[in-house]
């Protein structure tokens, strides 16, 4: 909440003011916000832009390139919400600062696919009935076409470690190369993104479908 | 927020000679750093961004270990064969550890240095020791449930959240630091320290010290090893405890073990208590409860949190069968 209005009054145009507890720094003695010149590619278009040092990926996202697709659920990391693609890695862009993505690449779920041509997990999530309030879903889908990528190049999750590649603790070879997704595996790979509606059974659905159909992954 | 200026060297003599200053901090991922910033726990002036002279390589080092550049993310160090084959306890550590977004984000070196959990420590509008030394520790009479059991103080009781350190330790890993007064290594366990009477610090490293590097000795041990997490949910979420265990059994006996345990200390716990008691003796449930029990005598819990004694010795029990059933 206070950085939601942090992130409007810089807009506005009064971004001297330091919002937050009054004993981290006091309004009198606040030092001046930093501004920093970055260029960023986000959906394939590049953007020259001068950022408040302060400001988060999803809020550049949302409040000035107006990209409402990642959504600010928590703010904290911990509800997968603000889920994009970095250099085609699922990142938080709650907990990104741009300034520090100078000359990166960003993919949201507008860059993944539009109406008329869904990426193949967009078009699994409809058919899925994968969502009620559909404010998760954004990251949700960024969220899995980074677990189909994964999953593609043989990195491993916590279950396929316990159950296939190394039973126990074993000296036997690990296995590489692409891994298959079953529902543990899927459940487990997406547990950083919840979905308050608690629309689990058609996300997994939808995730699966596409796995099988193995066209999620970029 | 408060704002700060923003650096990005591209080598460590830069990021090191610019961290002199006062109110400094290193950034790399930001999942931790990023959130106290935004809570107002943490003020840096300036963010030094160490992201670029960290290296992100793992190698093998002459004497048969591997190391492991400070800035390789935690989903990349998970993922690499060798870690998989000769360190499974620290791959399924990691992979323990989290969400897929932070571990892609999340680095070796600022793994090490996150931050206690401690939601007192996590709220500016409370006291702390640990965030506002003198001010005092409610979590001590308040919501400890899931804070430390051992060696806590009267100043601090929390926990080190870690569950890629308490792999660490139980590897005997070195970390290795460069700061103004030059390079250095810090054995684990030692990187973290006790609370005693000074909670505000973490770790032994000074401030503007760099965390460069993370060095795994050649433990053929470990290639039969595992890490168990217990927490309230099942995945996402940090450990109520956790064990980190490696074991190596010849003719029915224990010929060398390495235990650790998360969550019940101001630092990553290595039971050596517990290794001592078993080696040599028979792998057997029975006397891998036995040396839970005397790691365990010592534990002190609080009122809310006794749960965690059983919870660890049971878990410290469990890892150990496992690996001495595997053959
Ligand atoms: C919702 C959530 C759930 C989480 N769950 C878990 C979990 O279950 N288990 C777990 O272990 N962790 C968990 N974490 C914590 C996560 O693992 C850490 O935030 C992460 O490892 C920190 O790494 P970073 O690179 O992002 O560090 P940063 O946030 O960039 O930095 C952390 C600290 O380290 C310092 N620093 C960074 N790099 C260096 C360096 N090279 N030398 C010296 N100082 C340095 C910074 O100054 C800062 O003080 C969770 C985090 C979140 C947000
Ligand atoms: S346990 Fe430590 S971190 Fe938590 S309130 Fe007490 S002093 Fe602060
Ligand atoms: S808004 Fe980023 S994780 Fe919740
Ligand atoms: S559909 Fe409403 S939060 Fe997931």
């Amino acid at each position: 909440m206070r950085e939601s209005w942090d992130s409007r009054e810089r807009i506005a145009g009064r971004a001297g003011r330091v919002t937050g507890q009054a004993n981290t720094s006091g309004d009198a003695a606040a030092p001046p916000p930093v501004g920093a010149d970055l260029r960023i590619s986000v959906n394939g278009a590049w953007h020259a832009l001068t950022v408040d040092t302060r400001e988060s990926l999803l809020d550049t996202l949302r409040d000035r390139l107006g990209l409402t697709g990642a959504k600010k659920g928590c703010d904290h990391g911990q509800c997968g919400a603000c889920t994009v693609l970095i250099d085609g890695r699922r990142v938080l862009s709650c907990l990104t600062l741009t300034v520090s993505l100078d000359d990166e690449s960003v993919t949201t779920v507008e860059g993944l696919g539009l109406p008329g041509a869904p990426h193949p997990l967009q078009r699994a999530f409809v058919e899925h009935d994968a969502l009620q309030c559909g404010f998760c879903t954004p990251g949700q889908i960024c969220s899995a076409v980074g677990v189909l990528a994964e999953a593609a190049e043989g990195r491993p999750s916590l279950v396929t470690h316990r159950d296939r590649a190394h039973p126990g603790g074993s000296a036997e070879p690990v296995i590489t190369g692409a891994l298959p997704l079953d529902e543990e595996e899927i459940r487990e790979r997406m547990s950083g993104n919840l979905c308050r509606c608690g629309a689990y059974p058609g996300i997994l659905a939808a995730i699966a479908e596409a796995a099988r159909a193995g066209e999620g992954a970029r | 927020m408060r704002p700060f200026a923003y650096h990005r060297p591209e080598t460590v003599a830069a990021a090191v000679a610019q961290a002199g200053g006062a109110d400094v901090m290193y950034l790399a991922g930001g999942t931790n750093l990023v959130d106290l910033m935004r809570l107002g726990v943490l003020t840096p002036a300036t963010l030094v961004d160490v992201t670029r002279v960290t290296s992100a390589t793992i190698e093998q080092t002459p004497g048969g270990g591997l190391l492991v550049g400070a800035g390789v993310r935690n989903s990349d160090l998970t993922a690499h064969p060798l870690v998989r084959s000769r360190y499974p306890l620290l791959a399924e550590a990691l992979l323990a550890g989290a969400s897929g977004q932070l571990r892609n984000m999340a680095t070796v070196g600022g793994n090490l240095l996150q931050r206690t959990r401690c939601s007192y420590f996590q709220d500016v509008t409370k006291p702390c020791n640990k965030r506002d030394p003198g001010s005092g520790c409610p979590a001590r009479t308040g919501d400890h449930r899931n804070l430390a059991i051992i060696e806590h103080s009267e100043h601090c009781v929390a926990t080190h959240p870690s569950d890629m350190a308490v792999a660490l330790v139980a590897l005997g890993a070195l970390v290795h630091v460069e700061g103004a007064a030059g390079a250095r290594q810090v054995p684990m366990p030692g990187l973290h320290r006790l609370p005693g009477d000074d909670p505000s610090r973490d770790t032994v490293l000074v401030p503007g010290e760099l965390i460069t590097a993370v060095e795994l000795p050649a433990l053929p041990l470990a290639a039969r090893s595992l890490y168990r997490k217990a927490r309230d949910r099942a995945s996402f979420s940090f450990a109520a405890v956790s064990v980190a265990a490696a074991l190596q059994v010849e003719q029915g006996v224990v010929r060398d073990c390495r235990i650790a345990l998360g969550s019940v200390a101001h630092v990553p716990w290595r039971a050596g208590r517990a290794e001592d008691a078993l080696r040599g003796a028979p792998a057997t449930e029975q006397e891998f409860a036995r040396a839970a029990d005397i790691e365990l005598e010592q534990a002190r819990p609080l009122p809310l949190n006794g749960y965690k004694v059983p919870l660890a010795r049971n878990l410290i029990v469990r890892a150990l069968a496992d690996l001495a059933a595997v053959r």
